[in-house]
C-alpha cells in the first residue's frame, strides 16, 4: 500500500483542497443561485429567459462542486462528515429539496406554457432562495459549534435554529444575490443589464451591512476567535483582510455607477474570498469546530494518499474543461431558447 | 418492526430515494451511448433523419439527466445525514471510490452536457460529436465507480477492521475489483442498454402504429430491435454468471431467490410460491424437480443450501427477493421473445408493419425500468440484514437522528418526488407526442416494407 504520509502532511493538503472545492462551489453555484433569487424581479419575461439562458449551460457543472465538497469530506475526513451531516439534518434536507426544484425548473420551464411556466418560475426562485438560505444556516451552525459525544452528533434536530445561524442564512442570500446581479451585468445588456445594475447597488449596501454584522458578532460567540482577531500583534497582521474587503466594496460601488460590465462580478468574488479567508483563519484548525481538528478527523493515510494521487492528475483536467465550457459560452447570453 | 423505528424509516427513505434515482441513470447510460451512435451515423451518412432523431431524443435526455442530477445529489448527502455510523466506519474505503466518481465522471458529464445541449452553434460538428461521446463515456465511468462501491458492500475484501470498528484499506485493487464487481457492472450496463432500447423501440413502434414520422420511427424501432435481438439473450447469460458468482459469495441471497429452506441435493426449481419467513417454508410452491440444482450447480443432483443453514437473525427477507427475482427474470424472457419475434418478422420482411408487434413493443416500453428496480431489490434486500455483507449490520449503521425528522424528510421526499416525477413524465410524453422535426418522407430503410407506406402526418 502506497502512502505519502511520511513526506506530506496529508490532512492539511486535504483541508486546503476541500476548502478550495467549497469555495469554488460558493462562487459558481453562488452566481446561479443568485440569479434564481433575483429571478421574479426581472423586468420582463424575455429578460427572465435571457438570464436563465446565461446560466443554463453551467448550473449542472456548478452543482457538481457541491457533490465534490460532500464526497471529498466523506473521503478525506469521514469522521467530520459523519458528525456534521446528522447535525445539519433538516437544513440539508431543505437545501436538497430546494436544489431539486430549481434544478428541474431549468428543463421544465422551457417546455411549459401559461400558468405552469409561471409555477416553474417560482419553483426556480423559491428553490434557489431555500438552498441559499439553508447553506447560510449550515455555515452559521458550523461556526457556532455542535454538540458531540464520542464520534457522534449528540444534539437535537432543531439546534440549528439560532439568531446567529438565521442571520448568516439571510447574509448568504444577499451575498449570492450580489454574485447573481453582477453576473447578469456581465452576461446581458439593455434593459436586463440596467435592471441588474440598479439591484446590484442596493444589494451591495445590504451585503456590506450583513458583513459588518456577521464579522462583529462572530467574535462574540467564541472567545478564541475574539482573542485571535483582537489581540496584538494579530490585529495588525489580520487587518488587511477587512480593509481589502472594504476597498473592494468602494470600488464595486464606483464601478456600478461607472457602468463597468465585467469587473463588478470579479470584485464580488473578491469580497467573498476575503470573507472566506477570514472564516478559515477564525476556525483553523477545526473541522468539527471546537471538537475535532482536521488531523483528528482525517481518513486513513492510505485513503487520503490514493485520492490525492488521482486528484493531482484529475483536478487540473476538471478545471481545464470547466474553463473550456465557460469559454465556449462566452459573451452575452441571448433570450432565445436552445437546442 | 415498528413503523416509527428510526432504522426502518431511514431504510425506507433510502430505498425510496435510490429507487427513484436509479430510473434516471438506467436510462441516461443507455441513451447517451445510443445518441453517440446516432450522431456518428449522421456524420457518416449525412442523412438528416439521424439528426432529427438525435435532436428529439437529446431533449428527452436533458429532462432525464436533470432529474438524475438532482436526485443523485440527495444520495451523496444521505450517506452522512442518515447513515453516519456507516460513513464513519467505511469512509476510508468508500470515500475514495465516490471521490473518484465525482472527479472522473460527474464533472465530465456536467461540462460536456452543456456543450451537447447548447453548443450546436458554438462548436463544430466534430467537436459536438466529441462532446456526445465524452458524455456517454462519462456515464459509463460513473457506473464503474458506483457499482464498484456497491459491489464492495456485497463482497467486501482488501481491508482490515480495526479494534475501533473502522475499516482500513489494505489493497485497493482487491477493493475496487472485488469478486462481484465485474458481473454487476456488465449486468447493469446491459440492463441500462436494454431499458433504453425498449423505451426507444416503444416510441418508434408508437409512431409506426400511428403512421407518423415513419422515417425517424424506423431508425428508432430498427436500432432498438437490434439491441433486443443481441443484448437480451446476452443479458440472460450475464445474469446467470452473476447468479453463480452470488452463489459462491452470498449463498443466502440465492437461497432466498430460490425460496429454498432445507439444504438438499437435487433441489427443485420453485416457479411460484410464497416464502414464509416465520414458518420457514415456501407455501403453495409450484415446482419443477431438480431444475434448481441443474441451474445453480450444472448437475441434477448438486447440493443447494437452504435458508435454514443460517440463524434466523442472519436471513434476508425471502419473499421480497423471491418475487423481485421472478419479475426481473420474467421481463428478461419477454425481451428475449421480442428479439426472436423481431428476427422472424425481419426475415419475412414484415418488421416495420406488423400491427400486433408494434402494440407488443409499446406495451413493453417501461419494462426495462421495472426489471432494473426488481433486480436491485434482489441484490440489495438479499444483502440484508447486513450493510457490508457479513461484516457490518444495517441496524448498526444509522445516524443519531430521531424518527421525527426522518419521517418529516421521508414525507417531503415522497411529495416532492411525486410532483417532479409526474411533471418530468408529462414533459417527456409531450416531447414524444411532438416527435422529431423532420419533413415526412420514407426514403430511409425501405427494407422490411412490402410496399411503400402511405405516409400521413397527423401532427
Amino acid at each position: 500500500m502506497f502512502s505519502f504520509e511520511n513526506i506530506l502532511d496529508l490532512p492539511i493538503i486535504w483541508y486546503a483542497l476541500i476548502g478550495t472545492a467549497v469555495f469554488l462551489y460558493v462562487l459558481l453555484d453562488g452566481f446561479d443561485l443568485g440569479v434564481g433569487i433575483l429571478f421574479p424581479f426581472a423586468p420582463s419575461d424575455q429578460s427572465r429567459d435571457r438570464i436563465m439562458n446565461s446560466i443554463a449551460p453551467f448550473w449542472d457543472g456548478n452543482e457538481t462542486w457541491l457533490v465534490l465538497g460532500g464526497g471529498g469530506l466523506f473521503a478525506a475526513f469521514p469522521l467530520a462528515y459523519a458528525v456534521l451531516m446528522p447535525a445539519f439534518y433538516l437544513p440539508i434536507i431543505f437545501m436538497l429539496l430546494g436544489l431539486i426544484f430549481r434544478g428541474v425548473a431549468f428543463e421544465f420551464r422551457f417546455k411549459a406554457f401559461g400558468w405552469s411556466r409561471k409555477a416553474w418560475n417560482y419553483a426556480f426562485h423559491l428553490g434557489s432562495l431555500t438552498a441559499a438560505f439553508m447553506q447560510g444556516v449550515v455555515l452559521g451552525t458550523f461556526v457556532q459549534g455542535i454538540a458531540v459525544e464520542g464520534r457522534r452528533f449528540a444534539g437535537g434536530a432543531l439546534d440549528w435554529v439560532s439568531p446567529f445561524a438565521l442571520m448568516t442564512g439571510a447574509a448568504l442570500v444577499f451575498g449570492y444575490a450580489l454574485l447573481g446581479a453582477t453576473w447578469i451585468i456581465m452576461k446581458t445588456d439593455g434593459e436586463t443589464q440596467e435592471w441588474a445594475r440598479n439591484y446590484a447597488g442596493s444589494i451591495c449596501v445590504c451585503v456590506a451591512l450583513f458583513m459588518a454584522l456577521v464579522t462583529l458578532s462572530t467574535p462574540l460567540i467564541n472567545n478564541d476567535i475574539k482573542t485571535l482577531w483582537f489581540s496584538l500583534p494579530n490585529f495588525f497582521y489580520l487587518s488587511p483582510l477587512p480593509l481589502l474587503a472594504f476597498g473592494m466594496f468602494l470600488l464595486l460601488w464606483k464601478d456600478l455607477r461607472r457602468k463597468k460590465e465585467c469587473r463588478p462580478f470579479f470584485l464580488s468574488i473578491g469580497i467573498f474570498l476575503m470573507n472566506y479567508l477570514g472564516l478559515g483563519i477564525s476556525l483553523w484548525p477545526w473541522i468539527v469546530p471546537f471538537r475535532f481538528t482536521l488531523w483528528e478527523a482525517a481518513a486513513a493515510p492510505q485513503s487520503q494518499s490514493l485520492l490525492l494521487a488521482g486528484t493531482l492528475f484529475l483536478l487540473p483536467m476538471v478545471l481545464g474543461y470547466t474553463a473550456y465550457s465557460f469559454y465556449t459560452f462566452r459573451g452575452k447570453a441571448s433570450p432565445e431558447g436552445y437546442y | 418492526m415498528h413503523l416509527f423505528d428510526p432504522v426502518f424509516l431511514a431504510r425506507l427513505q433510502f430505498a425510496f430515494t435510490i429507487s427513484f434515482h436509479i430510473l434516471f441513470p438506467a436510462f441516461t447510460i443507455g441513451i447517451a451511448s445510443w445518441l453517440a451512435v446516432v450522431e456518428w451515423r449522421w456524420l457518416k451518412t449525412g442523412n438528416p433523419v439521424f439528426e432529427s432523431v438525435y435532436r428529439m431524443w437529446v431533449k428527452i435526455f436533458a429532462v432525464n439527466f436533470g432529474m438524475g442530477v438532482v436526485s443523485g445529489i440527495v444520495l451523496s448527502y444521505q450517506f452522512g445525514t442518515n447513515w453516519s455510523a456507516f460513513s464513519d466506519r467505511t469512509g476510508n474505503i468508500l470515500g475514495p471510490l465516490l471521490g473518484f466518481e465525482v472527479l472522473t465522471a460527474f464533472f465530465l458529464e456536467a461540462s460536456f452536457l452543456g456543450i451537447m445541449l447548447f453548443g450546436w452553434k458554438r462548436v463544430g460538428k466534430m467537436a459536438h460529436f466529441g462532446a456526445t461521446v465524452i458524455v456517454a463515456v462519462g456515464t459509463l465511468i460513473s457506473a464503474f465507480w458506483i457499482l464498484s462501491a456497491n459491489s464492495w458492500m456485497q463482497t467486501p475484501q482488501g481491508f482490515i477492521k480495526g479494534a475501533d470498528g473502522i475499516f482500513y484499506p489494505t489493497n485497493w485493487i482487491r477493493i475496487i475489483f472485488n469478486p462481484s464487481f465485474p458481473y454487476r457492472f456488465v449486468h447493469m450496463v446491459a440492463a441500462a442498454y436494454l431499458t433504453t432500447a425498449f423505451v426507444v423501440g416503444g416510441v418508434g413502434a408508437y409512431y409506426l402504429w400511428r403512421r407518423r414520422h415513419v422515417g425517424s420511427a424506423r431508425v428508432m424501432f430498427g436500432m432498438a430491435m437490434i439491441m433486443a435481438v443481441f443484448v437480451a439473450p446476452l443479458q440472460l447469460f450475464f445474469g446467470d454468471l452473476h447468479g453463480l458468482n452470488t452463489l459462491e459469495h452470498q449463498p443466502a441471497k440465492v437461497s432466498a431467490m430460490e425460496g429454498l429452506w432445507e439444504t438438499q441435493r437435487g433441489a427443485p426449481l420453485k416457479l411460484f410460491g410464497w416464502p414464509d419467513q416465520k414458518k420457514e417454508t415456501t407455501l403453495y410452491a409450484l415446482e419443477v424437480p431438480k431444475l434448481s440444482s441443474l441451474i445453480l450447480t450444472h448437475d441434477f443432483n448438486g447440493e443447494v443450501k437452504g435458508l435454514k443453514e443460517w440463524p434466523s437473525e442472519d436471513r434476508p427477507p425471502a419473499a421480497w427477493i423471491f418475487w423481485s427475482f421472478r419479475i426481473m427474470v420474467g421481463i428478461g424472457l419477454l425481451m428475449i421473445a421480442t428479439g426472436i419475434a423481431a428476427v422472424i418478422l425481419f426475415l419475412r420482411k414484415r418488421l416495420f408493419d406488423t400491427r400486433w408487434f408494434q402494440f407488443w413493443c409499446m406495451a413493453l416500453t417501461p419494462s426495462g425500468f421495472l426489471a432494473v428496480l426488481t433486480g436491485w431489490c434482489v441484490t440489495e434486500i438479499g444483502r440484508q440484514p447486513f450493510i457490508v455483507y457479513n461484516v457490518m449490520r444495517t441496524a448498526d449503521s444509522v445516524s443519531p437522528v430521531g424518527s421525527g425528522p426522518v419521517a418529516l424528510s421521508l414525507g417531503a421526499f415522497f411529495l416532492v418526488y411525486t410532483v417532479i416525477f409526474g411533471a418530468g413524465t408529462y414533459y417527456i410524453l409531450k416531447l414524444i407526442g411532438k416527435g422529431p422535426d423532420m419533413p415526412e418522407d420514407a426514403s430511409f430503410g425501405t427494407h422490411g416494407l412490402k410496399k411503400p407506406l402511405l405516409v400521413v402526418d397527423r401532427s
